[in-house]
C-alpha cells in the first residue's frame, strides 16, 4: 500500500513538472510584455510552440553526427530526472532515496556537457561561441551552486532534499544569516544557469550576445522542442528547488492526506506564481551585462555562498 | 541565553562581515560611502542588540554614538570632502576583485579559526563577536592595502574600527569612558585625515598614495 502510494506521489510530481513547465515560461513571458506594455503571447503559447515544432521535419546538417541526433534526448531525460527530485507539492518522493541535491546538480551538469558538445558537433561559428560561453558560465555557476548546497546541508543536516525541505518547515531552522546568503547566491546562480537576463537574454538572436540560443541555433524540429522543453523543465526545477528549500511553507509531508496535497498544490502553484513574477519584475528592470563582467556577477554568488558556509560554521561550532 | 538571542547576535555580526566584504567589492567612491553608511549602521543595530541581551544600558550609549557619528555624520563630512577634492567620479582597481574577494574569505576562515581555538572558556555570544570583530578588522586592512586612493583607505580605517567597537562590546564590562574615548580619537583622526588629504592634495595634485612612493624615493 505505501509502495503504492509513494509511486503515485512521485508519478503525479513528474508529470506536474513535466506539463508545468511550459506554462511558467509563458507566464514569465506574459508578466514581461506587460510591463513592458506590450500585449504578449498568450500563456498557453509554449504549448502551441512545442506542438508544431513537434509536427515540423527535422532538418539535419551534412556533417552532423549519431551525437546532434541522440542529445537532444539525453538533455531532456537527465533534466526531466533532475527536475522530478525535486520535492514540488509534498514531500517523501519515492526517488529522493537515490539521488540527492548533488546528484541533481550532476544531472545538470552532465546535460550541460552534452549540449556544448552538440553546439560544436556541426563546426559552425555560432555554435562554437555558444559553447565556449556556456561553458565559462556554467564553469563558475557550478562551484557557487556545490557551496551554496553545502551550506544548506550543513543547516539541515543532509543533503537528502525531501528530508531538507522537512527540516526548513520545522521550528528547529531557528533564525540563519547563512540561509539568507545562500538564498541570494542560489538565485544568482538560478538566473546564470537558465540564461536570464543580466546573463544571457532568452529572447535574443542577436550575434554578439546570445548564449543558449548559438549553442541551439542549428537544431530544428522535435530536436529544438525537446531542447526548448528541457530548458523550461530546467526553469521550473530552480523555481521548484528555491522554493521548497526557502519557501518551505504548506508542502505536505510524506504521510498528509488528500486533503492536505491538495492545499500542498494550491500554495505550490501560488510559489510558482510569485517566483514567476519577481522574475520578470527583475528582468525588466535591469540590463543585460557584458560578458566580462559575468565573472564578477557569479563571483559575488561565491562569495555568498563560502561566507555563508563560514558563518554557518561559527555558529555550528559553538 | 535563549538560542534565538544568539541568532539575532549571529545575523547582525554576519551582516557586518558581508557589510565589509560590500566595501571590498565597491570601486566607485560614493557607492563605498553608502556602504560604509550601511556597515555602521548594521554595527549599532548589532551593539543595541548585545545592550538587550546583557542588560546593560550604557552599551545604548554607544550604539547611539556609532549610529549618529559613523552613519550619518562621518559620510556626509567624507561626501563633501570627495567633491571639494573634484575626485567623485574617480574609478579605482588596483588588483583583481577576484582575488581580493578570495583574500577576503581567506582572512575571514583565519580569524574565525584563531579566535574558535584560543577562547574555549568564554561564553558563545563573546566568543562569536570577537571572531566576527577580527574578520571585520581584517578586511578592513584589507581594504587599506588594496586601494590606492586615500579617501578609500580612510574609509577602510573607520571600517576597522567598527570591527573594534563590535569586540569591545562583546566582552562583558567594558567601561563607557573607554568606548566614548575610543569614538572620539577616531573623530579626531578623522579631523586630521581629512586635513592631510588636502595637503597631499596640494602638494601632489592627486590623492593617489604612488605619488607618495615616488616621492619617499622607492620607486624607480
Amino acid at each position: 500500500m505505501n509502495t503504492l502510494r509513494d509511486i503515485l506521489s512521485q508519478g503525479a510530481q513528474m508529470s506536474l513538472v513535466l506539463g508545468l513547465a511550459p506554462l511558467l515560461t509563458g507566464f514569465v513571458r506574459k508578466v514581461k510584455a506587460r510591463l513592458l506594455r506590450r500585449r504578449g503571447p498568450p500563456l498557453l503559447q509554449p504549448y502551441r510552440d512545442l506542438i508544431r515544432l513537434m509536427r515540423k521535419d527535422v532538418v539535419l546538417a551534412d556533417n552532423a553526427s549519431w551525437l546532434f541526433r541522440v542529445i537532444p534526448y539525453l538533455m531532456f531525460a537527465g533534466t526531466w530526472v533532475a527536475a522530478s527530485l525535486v520535492p514540488t507539492f509534498g514531500n517523501g518522493l519515492l526517488f529522493s532515496w537515490t539521488a540527492d541535491l548533488i546528484a541533481i546538480i550532476a544531472l545538470l551538469g552532465s546535460a550541460r556537457f552534452f549540449q556544448a558538445l552538440a553546439g560544436m558537433d556541426v563546426g559552425t561559428a555560432f555554435g562554437g561561441i555558444g559553447s565556449s560561453r556556456e561553458v565559462m558560465i556554467a564553469s563558475l555557476a557550478e562551484p557557487a551552486m556545490l557551496i551554496t548546497v553545502f551550506s544548506v546541508a550543513m543547516i539541515a543536516g543532509s543533503t537528502q532534499l525531501s528530508y531538507v525541505a522537512e527540516f526548513m518547515g520545522s521550528d528547529a531552522v531557528g533564525l540563519r544569516v547563512s540561509l539568507g546568503m545562500a538564498f541570494v547566491a542560489l538565485t544568482i546562480v538560478a538566473l546564470a544557469e537558465n540564461a536570464r537576463i543580466p546573463v544571457d537574454n532568452p529572447a535574443t538572436h542577436l550575434e554578439l550576445t546570445m548564449v543558449h540560443e548559438a549553442m541551439v541555433l542549428e537544431y530544428s524540429g522535435r530536436h529544438l522542442a525537446l531542447i526548448d522543453l528541457s530548458s523550461q523543465l530546467k526553469l521550473l526545477l530552480y523555481v521548484s528547488l528555491i522554493a521548497c528549500v526557502f519557501l518551505p511553507w504548506g508542502t505536505a509531508t510524506a504521510d498528509a492526506s488528500v486533503a492536505r496535497l491538495f492545499s500542498g498544490a494550491l500554495l505550490y502553484f501560488g510559489k510558482l506564481t510569485v517566483l514567476g513574477f519577481l522574475l520578470a519584475v527583475f528582468e525588466t528592470s535591469i540590463a543585460k551585462m557584458r560578458v566580462f563582467r559575468i565573472p564578477e556577477f557569479l563571483g559575488a554568488a561565491l562569495m555568498l555562498a563560502l561566507l555563508a558556509t563560514l558563518l554557518r560554521f561559527v555558529s555550528g561550532s559553538l | 541565553m535563549s538560542s534565538l538571542q544568539f541568532d539575532i547576535a549571529h545575523l547582525f555580526a554576519g551582516s557586518l562581515v558581508l557589510a565589509s566584504f560590500m566595501m571590498l567589492y565597491q570601486d566607485r567612491l560614493y557607492a563605498l560611502l553608502n556602504v560604509y553608511a550601511l556597515h555602521a549602521g548594521v554595527l549599532a543595530l548589532s551593539v543595541a542588540w548585545q545592550a538587550y541581551v546583557q542588560q546593560a544600558p550604557h552599551l545604548y550609549v554607544t550604539a547611539l554614538i556609532a549610529l549618529v557619528f559613523k552613519a550619518i555624520i562621518i559620510p556626509v563630512a567624507l561626501h563633501r570632502i570627495i567633491k571639494r577634492l573634484g575626485i567623485h567620479r574617480e574609478i579605482e582597481n588596483v588588483i583583481g576583485v577576484g582575488l581580493t574577494m578570495m583574500a577576503g574569505i581567506g582572512l575571514v576562515a583565519l580569524s574565525m579559526v584563531v579566535m574558535l581555538r584560543v577562547t574555549p572558556g568564554a561564553d558563545a555570544l563573546a566568543r562569536e563577536d570577537l571572531a566576527f570583530a577580527l574578520s571585520v578588522v581584517l578586511l578592513g586592512l584589507l581594504i587599506m592595502v588594496t586601494r590606492r586612493n586615500a579617501v578609500s583607505q580612510v574609509v577602510g580605517f573607520m571600517s576597522l574600527e567598527n570591527g573594534l567597537v563590535l569586540a569591545a562590546t562583546g566582552a562583558k564590562g567594558m567601561p563607557l569612558v573607554v568606548e566614548i574615548s575610543v569614538a572620539f580619537s577616531v573623530l579626531i583622526a578623522f579631523i586630521v585625515i581629512g586635513i592631510f588629504l588636502f595637503r597631499i592634495r596640494e602638494r601632489f595634485d592627486s590623492v593617489d598614495v604612488q605619488a607618495l612612493d615616488r616621492f619617499r624615493g622607492e620607486r624607480r
